[in-house]
């Protein structure tokens, strides 16, 4: 067992029943949500009857579903490796998981029995101004399933900086602050802990940012004559959700960081651009969200300019430092190439990749050409697909087969199919921006149909070799519960 | 070409670049080298120029983009000859006047009596050319110069359940044919 798996990552009975919920559950969610992307865009491609309002709801739930279930299986990634490194309990990663069932369970009645469609972004007024589609009280179950979870994070959260400062005695000794301008650094400080304190921090704010704009929504959807700045609840909104997803990243690139070099024979320690990094990203990820609003012209100009520049800026760290760095860790290693570390690399490709889009898009004069259009889901699909499901399910792999493990048949043929069926999808949706096929549309014109339809294609793909890997992986954690493999057997 | 077929052909080139970068690194990846402390040495030596390199480009590419600023003022009264008064509801837009001169620059004052929408001017081939936020309580200010044709308004902002079945409609004739109307 100990060749397979360091000790450190044996769980106990407990810990290990919690972690193959929040598998087994992620892995759930994410094949029923493709399943509801694939019906999606068989719509949009006249390939399927989908009635406009199915369609904005299913839309609604496969944002929020995906949204929050990435976040999810991400900080499993990251309580697994840190655990190894701080005083990290079970009792919150358990909290987090059972406040998060809670709100799944509101948000889908909201959506499949009271007919919500406003959307997982909740952009005020729509939730209180549905035109008689759905109720008050749809939209407030909405967001009060929202709540939830966000106090499920926030407590798991909470418990992390406690852990971290209990170990390294503040946040910023463990973000490694210590070494920005000197000093020897501590090869042994674990990224997990330096990546940890950034998500913590900035997750946290995150959150809290989401907290203050949904009191307010469920206020006004009460008492309508409270009615708040339009531009401040989209400030806070677009705040809370792109901090929101950017630390799934975070907190699943750990995953990188500690499973390569298992797999390339070289270690991969802190240095001191690695610190710089993750350091600027902690400050970036705050103030970039205004990227999402270059089209409201009334916000300060300056904070347009911010949002541009910091999105560049925001390419550098992954570039140069997470991807630049996975590249040199397996540069001529004798790498030993398997499910975990091919997606690893897979993971490195599509987070680098959809960063492309990304930044080209927040280019003001792009951004006013390309706009909600499908440009968008294309980058951001780009990064999720291909950048961090690929993390996870190298994580999962590893759970399940550990560093010595051989794969099965299938397994490979699954990844190419991922890969090629990834890629011609995130492709369409690009080339769909670039023709001006605008995003959040149930029908669309037929001189765009062809991508929506190539696109269903390669979803199909993509969603036959997401079900092989779910089940294999699904499979792998109830063998590892009888104590056959690596991870269920301390 | 359009500004999508140039940031189009861009994005496709980088891409391709950096799934070559992939697939070299991949295809070596097997095969050790005898000192692999010097291969890395080497790589993050490169890595300082790549990143100094990346610098200059992005504020390079940050000045000619963003120098003039390509958002109009939006606090200083009119700013053009031809003034469009654009009001977005559930599920249509209300626009006075629409029929407008070419070659004359044309202001839309793009507001919401609803929720959010997104103004989106697009031209008779189904190409976005110029696009603002509709939003209840505030005026957005978009200037374009036209050349004579037929335009359509989509909303880019969704909006509810006919949100895809928004459109508007307005018209640019040759000066000397007259606008306003």
């Amino acid at each position: 067992m100990s060749e397979r798996y360091p000790p450190s990552e044996v769980l106990p009975a407990r810990e290990r029943l919690w972690l193959n919920l929040y598998a087994v559950t992620a892995l759930a969610v994410i094949v029923l949500m493709m399943l509801v992307g694939l019906i999606m865009r068989l719509g949009q491609g006249a390939w399927l009857n989908v009635p406009p309002d199915l369609f904005y709801q299913l839309m609604t739930a496969h944002g929020a579903a995906l949204v929050g279930i990435v976040g999810l299986g991400s900080s499993a990634v990251m309580w697994f490796f840190l655990r190894k490194y701080v005083p990290l309990g079970v009792a919150m990663f358990a909290a987090n998981y059972v406040l998060f069932l809670l709100g799944a369970v509101l948000i889908l009645a909201a959506v499949f029995l009271g007919h919500y469609a406003g959307a997982w972004t909740f952009l005020y007024p729509l939730p209180v101004h549905s035109m008689g589609l759905w109720s008050a009280n749809a939209a407030a179950a909405f967001m009060l399933g929202y709540v939830l979870i966000g106090v499920g994070f926030l407590l798991f959260y909470l418990d992390v900086m406690r852990a971290l400062m209990k170990r390294y005695g503040s946040l910023g000794r463990a973000l490694g602050l210590q070494w920005l301008f000197g000093g020897e650094i501590d090869k042994s400080h674990p990224p997990a802990a330096v990546a940890s304190t950034m998500v913590a921090i900035v997750n946290s704010l995150g959150i809290l940012g989401g907290a203050i704009v949904l009191v307010i929504c469920l206020v006004n959807a009460y008492v309508p004559s409270f009615m708040p700045n339009t531009l401040l609840v989209k400030n806070l909104i677009y705040f809370f959700g792109h901090v929101f997803i950017n630390c799934s990243i975070y907190m699943a690139v750990i995953a990188v960081y500690e499973l390569l070099p298992r797999y390339s024979g070289r270690p991969w320690s802190i240095s001191r651009p690695f610190v710089w990094a993750w350091f600027a990203s902690t400050v970036m990820v705050l103030v970039v969200y205004p990227h999402h609003l270059l089209m409201d012209f009334v916000m300060p100009h300056w904070m347009l300019v911010v949002g541009q520049i910091v999105s560049y800026l925001s390419g550098l760290p992954v570039f140069l430092v997470t991807a630049y760095g996975a590249l040199v860790n397996v540069h001529r290693s004798g790498m030993r190439w398997s499910m975990p570390s091919g997606l690893i690399v897979l993971s490195m490709f599509g987070w680098a990749a959809g960063v492309v889009p990304a930044i080209v898009d927040a280019t003001i004069s792009v951004n006013r050409v390309m706009h909600n259009t499908d440009w968008v889901p294309g980058h951001f699909h780009f990064y999720l697909l291909l950048g961090v499901l690929p993390m996870l399910l190298a994580f999962l792999y590893h759970l399940i087969g550990g560093a010595g493990a051989r794969e099965r048949a299938g397994d490979w043929q699954a990844f190419m199919a991922y890969l090629v069926g990834g890629l011609a999808f995130v492709l369409m949706f690009l080339a769909g921006g670039h023709a001006s096929e605008p995003r959040r549309y149930a029908v669309h014109f037929a001189r765009w149909l062809a991508y929506d339809r190539i696109a269903s294609v390669a979803a199909a793909v993509v969603i036959a070799a997401m079900l092989l890997f779910a089940v294999r992986i699904t499979a792998g954690l109830l063998r590892s519960s009888d104590g056959g493999a690596a991870h269920g057997a301390g | 070409m359009s500004l999508q077929d140039n940031v189009w052909t861009l994005t496709l080139a980088l891409l391709a670049l950096l799934a070559l970068v992939f697939l070299f690194v991949v295809t070596q990846a097997g095969r050790p080298a005898a000192d692999g402390a010097a291969v890395q040495k080497k790589a993050y030596a490169m890595r300082r120029w790549l990143f100094a390199a990346l610098l200059v480009l992005g504020a390079g590419v940050a000045w000619g983009t963003l120098v003039p600023f390509p958002i109009p003022p939006q606090y200083l009264g009119t700013l053009a000859p031809q003034v469009v008064k654009v009001v977005g509801h559930q599920w249509y837009w209300e626009m006075s006047p629409t029929r407008l001169k070419a070659g004359i620059p044309v202001e839309f004052d793009v507001t919401s009596a609803d929720v959010n929408h997104g103004f989106a001017v697009y031209d008779a081939q189904d190409r976005l050319i110029a696009q603002t936020q509709a939003m209840p309580g505030f005026t957005n200010k978009l200037v374009h110069v036209f050349p004579p044709g037929s335009y359509r308004v989509l909303c880019l902002e969704y909006c509810g359940v006919a949100h895809h079945g928004m459109f508007g409609a307005f018209e640019i004739v040759a000066q000397h044919e007259g606008g306003q109307s």
